[in-house]
């Protein structure tokens, strides 16, 4: 059986329609995670001499483990945007001679062989070794390492649970905040020490290795749990039907006041509204707002200004970056309809771009606070935002125009919890390196000002040329018409 | 109305579409029949421009549809699911492609409530996307929407499918009205030929690609077309 399943995974993989594409991202995304296993094996060889250094009168061992709290808790956060259970078309399983059980515990089974179980061991096995070769006892070591391992798989199934709770919800991403701070705050305010009482069971496991037999107890109840849930989805009527919510309709009518695009503009707004998937985006307007408080309270960035713009174009281009990578796909399951009716193209690309403009805007004025931090930030998030919306709307729309994938909106997989994952972050690399990059060339050559003024120059061309770019921009989405078509037609 | 002329559509030197002449005057009901993979599709794709001819064109009012866009305007089409916006109410549906008809709300409203009895109360105030109507239900508001703006070309792709036997009677009487008072050209192609003998006043059949039939109805077409179909 398993076999079968395996066979079906390759073949789905072989023959998808994006084949191509998503082999370039996965080669990138091998380069991403062989950084990763370099810095964990790093860490792992470097961390018994290198704790020894530092704290030269304690075990390392007990450092380590005192820390292990705050490793479960980021490794939550980390898994939950990055780690996805793995999607199987399970719906034409399911009248066939295949116990449904066999289908949970091969998902299920294959989750635990993910990237993200492996990539500790890189760290754990190194140090286990330099323990034992410090003549560590042999036997406490290695019941040690086993339960770091269990407490990964432990992570990988709760990681599902959380996930499977953040779909129910609006706010996605509320439970694993209230999860994780929650934690953070009972161990931080000493109300329940946590960390206390990781350390203190690492510590027992390492003294009698049997223990880990707790450990083993909780992984098979959340693998429990974690079975029980699918298993649950597994009927048409429940996890793999789509949920009939009532409409909730507003007419918009102050979309009016943009005159001839206001039919396309009510319509995006109702995309983004309507769909989970685009509906996420929208929750990232407060993560991109909110990015520069990770930077600027911190006194290394502050003498950084070149990592101003960096920011400034990140928090006032979220939305820009999130929404506009995935034009037109995002129309892609009527693109047939908007094709053969009346409509011009360049009003269809002009909402787009005024949404994306109005979004830049909002979000910098909202950021207007971050001048509590200095005015040079303030000044840098300016220029930043001039440089959104008069050239990087631009590029991601002539972008746009080489989109081949489709997006369908209305189906969701039967595991898929949220439907984005770490690729899309790929594609606003170059919207956010290359004004940095412009930014840090001027700020050292003549100064922070003249850089400030050289971005905002370059935002201003673009708003002062809007027209001759949608021209050009619109001529690229009528010659890749048929193409698009096409595509958007293939991949059902 | 609508001629075509040499056209042919390959995939990889398989020639699916190679039609030397068709001529459709305006007002008449044109239907297209054959077997999957005749061709239907793919003539009423580039029809509508959705894919590009390998020779060959069609000129609608004498506008060549693959170069000037200046067709659109009187032309509306429903071919398959893939013309709905899941995420819309019908309401809304039909207001946005009103409004891409240049046709305002009154306009449209109108027009719906002509279709009262075709909808059978299950389309208009529902409150429901239209991702979550049914097939049929879909294949209504689809069909309707194509109604919008008095266009003068009218391309419905398998029209009868997925259609309870009360819709597909009610149907048949809107396009018959269709291009018996109104002069619209209406393009259908279906696999019932029953329906189709009903409906329209010409018949093509289409095999692999060609013409092999090219009937005025009357009351031999259908014994005629099933003879044809039963080899």
């Amino acid at each position: 059986m398993v076999k079968q399943f395996l066979s079906l995974e390759w073949k789905s993989f072989l023959r998808s329609a994006s084949f191509g594409k998503s082999l370039g991202i996965k080669i990138f995304m091998g380069f991403i995670s062989l950084y990763f296993i370099i810095l964990f094996l790093g860490m792992g060889l470097l961390l018994y001499p290198g704790l020894k250094e530092a704290f030269p009168d304690k075990d390392p061992l007990l450092i380590v483990n005192s820390v292990l709290f705050y490793w479960i808790l980021s490794d939550l956060i980390f898994r939950f945007f990055f780690q996805k259970l793995p999607v199987m078309s399970v719906k034409p399983l399911l009248q066939l001679p295949i116990k449904r059980r066999d289908i949970v515990n091969f998902v299920l089974g294959k989750s635990a062989l993910s990237f993200f179980n492996f990539l500790p061991l890189f760290a754990i096995v190194p140090f286990g070794i330099t323990l034992i070769i410090k003549d560590y006892p042999t036997s406490a070591v290695l019941g040690w390492m086993i339960g770091l391992v269990l407490v990964t798989l432990i992570i990988n199934f709760l990681n599902f649970i959380i996930e499977s709770f953040s779909a129910e919800t609006e706010l996605s991403i509320l439970p694993i905040v209230l999860l994780t701070g929650g934690l953070y705050a009972l161990n931080h305010f000493n109300i329940i020490s946590f960390s206390n009482i990781i350390s203190n069971g690492f510590n027992a496991i390492y003294k009698t290795p049997i223990l880990n037999i707790t450990l083993i107890v909780i992984l098979g109840i959340l693998y429990w749990f974690n079975f029980k849930l699918l298993r649950q989805k597994l009927f048409l009527d429940s996890g793999l039907k789509t949920k009939i919510k009532e409409v909730n309709a507003s007419n918009l009518e102050w979309t009016k006041n943009f005159g001839d695009i206001a039919p396309f503009m009510k319509l995006d707004l109702k995309l983004i509204w309507r769909n989970k998937r685009t509906k996420s985006s929208v929750w990232m307007l407060a993560l991109g707002l909110l990015y520069g408080l990770f930077f600027y309270p911190q006194p290394t960035y502050q003498n950084l200004p070149w990592f101003f713009v960096f920011i400034g174009v990140f928090s006032t281009g979220i939305f820009l970056i999130n929404f506009g990578q995935f034009i037109p796909a995002w129309d892609s399951g009527y693109y047939k309809l908007l094709m053969s009716q009346n409509i011009k193209y360049e009003q269809y690309l002009k909402s787009k771009f005024t949404l994306m403009s109005v979004s830049v805007i909002i979000l910098f004025v909202l950021g207007i606070p971050y001048v509590f931090f200095g005015w040079k930030i303030l000044l840098a998030h300016f220029a930043a935002a001039i440089y959104n919306v008069g050239v990087n709307t631009h590029v991601i729309l002539y972008g746009g125009s080489f989109n081949r994938k489709k997006i369908d909106l209305s189906q969701k997989a039967a595991f898929n919890y949220q439907g984005t994952g770490a690729v899309q972050w790929l594609i606003g690399i170059p919207l956010l390196i290359l004004p940095m990059g412009l930014f840090a060339l001027f700020y050292f050559l003549v100064g922070f000002e003249v850089a400030c003024l050289i971005i905002a120059v370059f935002g201003v061309a673009g708003i002062v040329l809007h027209q001759k770019l949608m021209g050009v921009i619109t001529a690229k989405y009528l010659e890749s018409k048929y193409k698009m078509i096409n595509a958007f037609d293939e991949n059902k | 109305m609508i001629t075509t002329s040499n056209l042919s559509k390959k995939y990889n030197n398989n020639l699916v579409l190679n039609i030397e002449s068709l001529d459709i005057p305006k007002g008449q009901s044109f239907g297209l029949v054959g077997n999957n993979g005749a061709g239907k599709t793919t003539y009423f794709s580039l029809l509508l421009d959705l894919i590009q001819p390998t020779t060959g064109f069609i000129k609608t009012n004498n506008i060549q549809v693959n170069e000037s866009e200046d067709w659109k305007p009187f032309t509306s089409a429903f071919i398959d699911e893939s013309f709905l916006i899941g995420y819309l109410t019908a309401e809304e549906y039909f207001y946005f492609i009103g409004e891409l008809r240049n046709q305002n709300k009154a306009d449209v409203d109108a027009l719906l409530s002509q279709f009262e009895d075709f909808f059978h109360g299950e389309i208009l105030n529902q409150k429901k996307y239209l991702r979550d109507l049914s097939k049929g239900n879909q294949k209504k508001v689809g069909i309707v929407a194509a109604l919008i703006g008095n266009p003068e070309v009218i391309v419905l792709d398998e029209p009868f499918a997925n259609l309870d036997p009360t819709t597909q009677i009610r149907l048949k009487g809107i396009i018959k009205d269709l291009a018996e008072k109104k002069g619209v050209t209406v393009l259908i192609s279906s696999h019932d030929l029953m329906h189709v003998t009903d409906v329209c006043e010409r018949i093509v059949v289409l095999e692999k690609g060609k013409i092999v039939k090219d009937l005025a109805t009357n009351e031999a077409t259908l014994k005629e077309l099933e003879a044809h179909f039963t080899n």
